[in-house]
């Protein structure tokens, strides 16, 4: 890597910088000479409004993800920040990593835990949105859980649920029940942070989920309502139905959230100078065994290549997602 | 319920409908305590001493918050955590941290987003549909891809645990930015600027003076989102600024304040004080933009 630099008032500016910038402004300078003007813009004006996102776009979005693609084909060493190009060898090594298959079974636990929870509950709020009441307050107070940060929700339930002095324990104790360990037992953990963040994010789904129950057309309701339908009815003939469009890229978009869960992982389990993942990796998720490789091991190349396939396998997912729902076709035309 | 239903008593009042209101009712308030009664029994915790807590009792006081905000005396400190030092935590340098961070990434990422959504919904120029694309692509993109060649380069550009290396991924776009900017531009009449434009205005005053006081409502909706994010944001500050308290956020501090905590005994209330004091902020905000935050998410939610 280029070390030259220059020093202005003062301040360091990096020589990586300085080339960034000044690659920026050449072809702009370029552009601005040479390119075609029109009265709506044209390259000359237009690439000065495009130019911070483009530097943002192309430095820590374009060339990041070539580079990430690039980094797992080598043995990349954070401290020594240089490794050597080694072709497969991280992938072959993957394929036969206990640990990461592991991770992916803990992972796929998890998300199906949570989305089956989350989506019922959003779906039920959605409709209550809809057909009980539309008070601001009632949405604003399910949003709530939404906007906190991961930490503080995660250290919220650490207390709720701890052990000894949490008052879910304290509860289960008066009908006789427990101690249990929320976070602490092998069978608990993911179900337990899979409620925590459907708590945290059932809310939001439902409001995503009751923006598309706008879109059909009440009439409908009304001439079911003529015809005797009751509630139920409506919902499993009208209502489910004429969604599912809605429903398929909220489902999306929910589910690849859900397979990067970390920080709530990383800090509820984490909890006080324990080792976060456990108890014994039982709550090892795949973005935290990709962190430990990069961060703890100072693996990068290998959790380059963990995040490669982690990025292939959420693709395919969404692909196979949009496939079963018919996101493309809606029953309302 | 529209006028017809009233009129017709909602369909024929089965058992099952005439039951089904009150438990539906009953459901929803169900679901809101569920999503309450974390907060309100932190909050109660953090208003009690330690040592009451470690009985399962209540004791009320200030204590804890005054010791998060440094206020409160040795003598009070001990009595209240049962310790002399609880670990470290500097709570108000870790709030200016979040400040300055989520504050920069806001105004930043908003404002440069805007100006190329301008340029997409409003300009022509060759290729504008498949950059737009391209930048469309890059939402799609986990961020765990971007996270490690990421910290490699600000490790090249010498801004490892600095305010620079923390904002820099955030500050420039986001490619949802772009998008959510872009739709809501294509969605403003153009014929004013069409008069201005063929009358000799330049791109630059368009954008200034027609479509960013247009679009204020939204582009603020947006930056307290971007600010909620940011503040929020706790894998990006750990890897890039895993050692320097004096730039970390709140919610890394948070984490790093638990990891040196006993096991055995750890200090409850000071830590669920703190905890809430984190989450203060993001609520106020929540009170203050509750509705605009509300609307857009029924905005960008999927049509």
């Amino acid at each position: 890597m280029t070390t030259f630099g220059v020093s202005v008032l003062g301040m360091e500016f990096p020589g990586l910088l300085l080339a960034i910038l000044g690659v920026a402004f050449g072809i702009g300078a370029l552009v601005t000479v040479l390119g075609k003007r029109s009265l709506y813009g044209g390259w000359p004006t237009a690439y000065w409004f495009l130019l911070p996102s483009l530097i943002g776009f192309v430095v820590f979005f374009l060339f990041p993800t070539i580079r990430g693609i690039y980094l797992s084909f080598t043995d990349w060493n954070l401290l020594a920040n240089e490794g050597e190009f080694i072709g497969t060898e991280n992938y072959a090594i993957l394929w036969t990593d206990g640990d990461f298959w592991r991770a992916m079974r803990v992972t796929a636990w998890y998300v199906i835990i949570n989305i089956g929870t989350q989506t019922l509950l959003a779906i039920i709020i959605a409709v209550m949105m809809d057909r009980l009441t539309k008070s601001a307050t009632v949405r604003g107070i399910l949003l709530l859980p939404w906007l906190m940060p991961n930490v503080v929700v995660a250290l919220l339930f650490v207390w709720l649920l701890d052990n000894n002095l949490g008052v879910a324990n304290q509860v289960l104790g008066w009908v006789g029940l427990g101690p249990w360990g929320f976070l602490t037992s092998i069978n608990g953990v993911i179900p337990t942070i899979a409620a925590i963040n459907t708590w945290k994010f059932m809310g939001y789904t439902a409001l995503l989920i009751f923006a598309g129950l706008q879109t059909i057309p009440g009439n409908l309701y009304e001439a079911a309502a003529l015809d005797g339908a009751t509630e139920l009815d409506m919902m499993r003939r009208i209502t489910i139905p004429l969604m599912r469009p809605v429903l398929a890229l909220v489902m999306v978009v929910t589910v690849v959230g859900s397979f990067q869960v970390f920080d709530t992982v990383q800090v509820a389990t984490g909890g006080f100078s324990g080792t976060p993942g456990g108890p014994v990796k039982a709550s090892q998720v795949i973005y935290l065994y990709i962190y430990r490789n990069a961060f703890v091991f100072n693996d990068l190349g290998y959790a380059a290549a963990l995040a490669a396939v982690l990025f292939v396998i959420l693709m395919v997912v969404t692909a196979i997602q949009l496939r079963l729902l018919r996101a493309g076709e809606s029953d309302l035309a | 319920m529209t006028a017809v239903q009233e009129m017709v008593g909602y369909g024929k009042p089965t058992t099952a409908s005439r039951m089904g209101k009150p438990l539906a009712w009953l459901l929803l308030f169900l679901l809101l305590g569920v999503t309450l009664f974390p907060f309100f029994w932190t909050l109660r915790s953090a208003l009690s001493t330690n040592s009451a807590l470690f009985a399962n009792g209540f004791e009320f006081t200030f204590i804890n918050f005054k010791r998060v905000l440094g206020l409160a005396t040795d003598e009070e400190i001990l009595y209240a955590s049962g310790r002399v030092n609880s670990g470290q935590f500097d709570f108000l340098l870790a709030l200016r941290n979040s400040v300055i961070i989520a504050a920069v990434i806001a105004v930043g990422q908003v404002f440069f987003s805007a100006m190329a959504a301008y340029a997409f919904a409003r300009m022509k120029f060759a290729g504008r549909d498949k950059l737009f694309f391209l930048y469309l692509t890059g939402m799609m993109i986990p961020p765990i891809i971007t996270l490690i060649p990421n910290l490699i380069l600000m490790k090249e550009l010498g801004w490892l645990n600095s305010f620079k290396g923390i904002v820099a991924p955030f500050v420039l776009m986001t490619p949802f930015a772009v998008f959510f900017l872009r739709q809501f531009y294509l969605s403003i009449n153009r014929s004013i600027e069409e008069a201005a434009l063929i009358d000799g205005a330049s791109h630059f005053r368009l954008f200034r003076s027609v479509i960013l006081p247009i679009a204020r409502p939204q582009m603020v909706t947006l930056m307290v989102l971007t600010y909620v994010t940011a503040w929020n944001e706790f894998l990006w500050p750990l890897v890039v600024a895993p050692v320097n308290d004096e730039v970390q956020p709140l919610t890394l501090a948070l984490g790093v304040f638990t990891t040196q905590q006993p096991g055995s005994a750890p200090d409850w209330s000071g830590l669920l004080a703190g905890t809430l004091l984190a989450a203060l902020p993001v609520m106020l905000i929540f009170l203050i933009f509750g509705r605009r935050i509300v609307d857009s998410i029924r905005f960008t939610g999927i049509k």
